[in-house]
């Protein structure tokens, strides 16, 4: 096992997207632990993606129980995910690993259903929400070359839009 | 390399920002922590810049700007005092029929538990007749959540308001 250095933004790499994974070999196992150890070493260690290490594969792991406890799914392995479904909205402050210092107002659904792979290749479905889902949806992104400064919203988004009447003379 | 806040007001039009910002980068000023929004018919510059030439030359580079757009402009030198280190844990979120007091009793209430207000945003919106205000305070409070809530309560029926208090919370991913 190893922790894998990460790559930070402005980096372009981290603008790329990434491919499925079609071969579920030991190769990619060992990746996956090393993944998964590089997300524990990290300050929040709740969450990565592989393109996050410069390996442009759609693979994402999630494990928020350093946050929530037990009362979560804990380690969850995301290969090839897909979103199938999502509702609601919340605005949550986030961070990033490849963005260091820097923390912004994001926009994302409030429960998810995800589906996905897991390191054998066996087909997956994860229902999560809150603060869960939103950890999801944040590492997902990076798969698309998206970072969480992608989607910032400003710091009144949360409750009152601008009003855009026009006033009765 | 010196810094300045630089406070910009004028009636809102287009391109005031372009003007005053364009004229700062010719000047050899660098644009630091800024908040630039319409208060009212007014547009609002307020901004940390770094200049590397004399003041009085940051000066003479907005003078054009000023002129030709009718800008009231105000430059003070600053000492590099670094940011404070305490981040936002609170939102406090007010809002009610406009009345003057709002703003007085609510941030006198937060002041006396060591609240640290870092942005306050506040809005006089709806119908003329009846505007309704409303206020949005980012801050940190060094007792948490629950001590804030417990002294705004008060507020709600003394200023006829809706208080709601949040914590914001960041996701390290």
């Amino acid at each position: 096992m190893a922790v894998l250095p990460i790559l930070t933004y402005p980096d372009p790499r981290l603008a790329r997207p990434s491919e499925p994974v079609a071969e579920f070999d030991d190769e990619l196992r060992t990746f996956v632990a090393d993944l998964t150890e590089t997300m524990y070493a990290g300050p929040g260690g709740v969450g990565i993606a592989a393109p996050q290490v410069d390996r442009l594969q759609r693979i994402v792991i999630v494990d928020v129980r350093p946050k929530l406890g037990e009362d979560c799914h804990g380690l969850m392995v995301l290969i090839n995910p897909e979103l199938v479904a999502w509702e609601g909205m919340a605005v949550g402050r986030e961070g990033c690993m490849s963005v260091p210092d820097f923390t912004g107002n994001v926009i994302r659904a409030e429960r998810i259903q995800v589906q996905a792979q897991d390191p054998d290749g066996r087909d997956r479905v994860y229902e999560c929400e809150g603060f869960e889902a939103r950890a999801v949806q944040h590492e997902m992104d990076h798969l698309d070359g998206l970072l969480f400064l992608d989607r910032l919203v400003s710091r009144k988004t949360d409750l009152f839009r601008r009003k855009n009447y026009q006033k009765k003379k | 390399m010196s810094q300045a806040l630089l406070t910009v007001i004028g009636e809102d039009r287009p391109g005031i920002v372009a003007a005053v910002t364009q004229a700062l980068y010719a000047a050899d000023c660098a644009i630091g922590d800024a908040s630039m929004m319409r208060l009212g018919g007014y547009f609002t510059i307020m901004q940390v810049i770094d200049y590397s030439r004399d003041f009085g030359a940051v000066e003479a580079a907005l003078d054009p700007a000023v002129k030709r757009l009718n800008l009231r402009v105000h430059l003070d030198p600053i000492s590099s005092v670094p940011a404070q280190e305490d981040v936002a844990n609170v939102r406090v979120t007010v809002y009610g029929a406009d009345h003057p007091g709002i703003v007085a009793g609510v941030t006198e209430a937060l002041a006396k538990i060591g609240f640290n207000i870092i942005d306050l945003e506040s809005e006089k919106s709806g119908n003329p007749e009846r505007p309704i205000y409303v206020m949005i305070i980012q801050g940190s409070a060094p007792q948490g959540l629950e001590q804030v809530r417990q002294t705004l309560e008060p507020l709600k029926v003394e200023q006829g308001v809706e208080i709601s208090v949040h914590a914001i919370d960041t996701a390290l991913l």
